[in-house]
């Protein structure tokens, strides 16, 4: 066993070498994405195009305007004159937001009575249109809470009833700053390595039956275990290579803490590679041809990445798609990467997450050796 | 195996894929030393049958046995007596000759000690002394057909399988490479090599014919070329041709007669008239004879005799 696993190593090791293009394609094309993944996926909205219009003139809807101007979320790109304009605005994707304060603004606020305030979203982009209405409920009800203030205590007109309120002390455990990279980076780790383990796999074993030097091997005495070992063990040590070199991004470029245990991080790597190849390794035996490996892995890995829990809520989905996930390696991986990196807890915590990749690896490998087995036929 | 035992033996070899029956109770026998070609045009189930002895394909029915082992139930063990290669000589590319022939001997377990012995041999039989670190990619056809074919034989398989071996190879190659074949028969070696070159058909011991899954024929080439004619086939120069061919035709123990160009073409069977004699009947007939000689048919003619006389050749092939 060990004579053929060694000459089918030394072999791949062989071809990796001579192939010019391997290490850069092994390597640059992680970096890159990660990269760019790490700088652009953000749900962070700034700068959001936004039209007013002011029929009120008065100096509280010029305050309430100046609150909307003076924070970076929004850019006031136009003063409209009149509704018309706003309209065109909106049509025209020349802004995304339209606040309309109407004439009597600010008598009613002088009045005490409640003063209404329109804003037009484009809600093409629903998400962004979210979560620039979450900023402008934040800055309206700043505003009225200065209001109050001013009322309440300069003319000291009812000092009788202060104004009551909750105040809400934010703090979230694990990313105080509630940064996003924080938590897509991890996810990107994953994400990345799947992709990149499982095609390479399926690929390196595609490409030996296409050029019949499969066949050839099978005619020899090698048992399927001594060749499906020799043809994975590398892709599980350039998939290791690949999460450490990623993971080194993450941590001394986008400043993503890793206060997790390295073991930790390693035995998860282990189990979700050995899921990983297996995937790989299952997707071959269904394909004669590159061109069907490349279909399969079309057809799998999108629904692999959204179903993983990476950037859409698991809890979120419908119940048939939520059973999906449970096979999906990624979506455990996921849960013990981003614990491991963010809240550094342990096996004592991650154990369950752990042991379905390691039943994963099981099942995938089992399964592949035996229709490998089949696929000769 | 016993030393009396053939090497490669079937008994109604039999391949289904679903509908199609690609080999349809096929029954072989080869010996040691024995080169068999196995002979018929593309889709006639050679590679099929070739791929179930090697153990690639089960069969669905019938029995077959190499160097003693049962190919359905004892796989393993066929693998390791058997050496094979096919049409699409495969060899990784990107290694240099001496890591091919490196690999397939790990792969096999060549003991080490005979390790360089025979990766020499190999070199040599290539005719790649010298070359031994260069790409596979960059050598020409030939020389990788005989280096896939070292690779094959490096644990010293008592039966080769070589699955259309010459396809794609220039002749001067592929002359070489029978020699090659020859060589390693000499030596005991059962070989059984499949081919759609007539003229290789020549260099076999003996030829199994083989159309649409079954088999046609089975015999050495004069054997073959016989029975399809059903006797000895003649050239005769004479004048005039036409009297010549009636005359023939009426005779006893002319199986056929029949103009070919310039001359005639008579093939005569046993128990009637003989070549000597057949000078003698022509000139009592008033038809001057300038030479009778013996003429060897194609073996394509004879595969295309043998094929049409055979009741049960199917569209299929």
């Amino acid at each position: 066993m060990f004579e053929r696993l060694s000459v089918m190593l030394m072999k791949e090791f062989l071809e990796l070498r001579r192939d010019r293009w391997a290490m850069f394609r092994l390597i640059v094309p992680m970096i890159i994405q990660m990269l760019v993944f790490g700088y652009a996926a953000t749900f962070t909205v700034h700068h959001v195009t936004t039209a007013v219009l002011d029929l009120d003139q008065s100096q509280a809807s010029r305050s309430l305007i100046s609150h909307f101007a003076a924070t970076s979320r929004f850019n006031i790109v136009n003063v409209a004159t009149n509704q018309k304009e706003i309209n065109r605005d909106i049509d025209r994707d020349k802004a995304v937001i339209a606040i309309v304060i109407h004439a009597g603004f600010s008598r009613d606020l002088e009045n005490g009575k409640s003063a209404q305030l329109q804003v037009i979203v484009d809600g093409t982009n629903s998400n962004t249109a979210l979560i620039a209405l979450g900023y402008i409920a934040q800055i309206v009800a700043n505003f009225s809470a200065e209001q109050a203030a001013n009322r309440v205590f300069p003319s000291r007109s009812s000092p009788a009833t202060p104004a009551v309120g909750i105040s809400l002390q934010m703090r979230p455990w694990f990313n105080e700053g509630l940064d996003e990279r924080w938590f897509f980076i991890p996810g990107v780790i994953g994400t990345l390595t799947l992709m990149q383990v499982v095609s390479l796999t399926a690929f390196a074993i595609v490409r030996e039956r296409e050029v019949g030097t499969l066949e050839q091997i099978l005619v020899s005495p090698i048992r399927p275990v001594e060749f499906i070992l020799g043809k994975t063990v590398p892709f599980f040590l350039i998939g290791l290579g690949d999460i450490a070199l990623v993971s080194f991004v993450g941590i001394f470029w986008f400043h993503v803490p890793f206060i997790g245990d390295p073991w930790v991080m390693l035995v998860g790597s282990a189990l979700f590679l050995l899921a990983v190849v297996g995937m790989g390794l299952l997707m071959s035996t269904f394909s004669r041809t590159q061109q069907q490996a490349f279909a399969l892995n079309f057809f799998f890995l999108n629904p692999f990445f959204i179903l993983s829990g990476f950037a859409f809520p698991i809890a979120a989905m419908p119940k048939v798609l939520q059973w999906f996930t449970m096979i999906n390696p990624l979506r455990y991986f996921l849960v013990i990467i981003r614990a491991v990196f963010l809240k550094g807890v342990g096996f004592a915590v991650l154990w369950p997450e752990l042991g379905a990749l390691a039943l994963l690896a099981v099942i995938m490998l089992t399964i592949s050796v035996l229709r490998f087995r089949k696929s000769l036929d | 195996m016993s030393s009396d035992s053939p090497a490669v033996w079937a008994d109604g070899l039999t391949k289904r894929f679903a509908s199609f029956t690609a080999v349809d109770h096929l029954n072989l026998r080869i010996e040691k030393g024995e080169v068999v070609g196995f002979i018929g045009p593309n889709g006639a189930g050679k590679s099929t049958t070739i791929r179930m002895l090697c153990g690639l394909l089960r069969p669905s029915e019938g029995r077959a046995s190499v160097a003693g082992f049962d190919v359905g139930r004892q796989p393993e063990e066929v693998r390791e007596h058997i050496g094979y290669m096919s049409q699409k000589f495969s060899l990784y590319g990107d290694l240099t000759v001496h890591e091919n022939l490196r690999f397939f001997a790990g792969i096999y377990r060549v003991p080490h000690r005979d390790l360089s012995e025979r990766m020499r041999f190999a070199i040599s039989m290539a005719g790649l002394e010298g070359r031994e670190d260069a790409l596979v990619r960059t050598l020409a056809g030939g020389w990788k057909q005989r280096l896939a074919l070292g690779c094959a034989i490096l644990h010293r398989p008592p039966i080769l399988f070589l699955d259309e071996p010459t396809s794609g190879v220039e002749p001067e190659a592929r002359r070489r490479f029978w020699d090659l074949i020859h060589e390693l028969a000499a030596g005991g070696v059962a070989i059984l090599v499949s081919t759609h070159y007539m003229e290789e058909a020549e260099y076999c011991n003996r030829i199994a014919l083989i159309n649409g899954g079954r088999l046609v024929a089975m015999g050495t080439p004069s054997e073959l070329r016989q029975r399809s004619l059903g006797g000895d086939l003649f050239e005769i120069d004479c004048v005039p041709l036409g009297a010549a061919l009636k005359a023939l035709g009426t005779a006893q123990g002319v199986v056929e007669a029949a103009i070919f160009g310039d001359k005639l073409h008579a093939v005569l069977g046993e128990g009637g008239l003989s070549a000597e004699e057949l000078p003698r009947f022509l000139a009592e007939r008033e038809i001057r004879v300038g030479s009778v000689r013996p003429a060897k048919p194609s073996l394509e003619d004879v595969f295309v005799r043998l094929v049409s006389t055979t009741p049960e050749t199917r569209a299929a092939s």
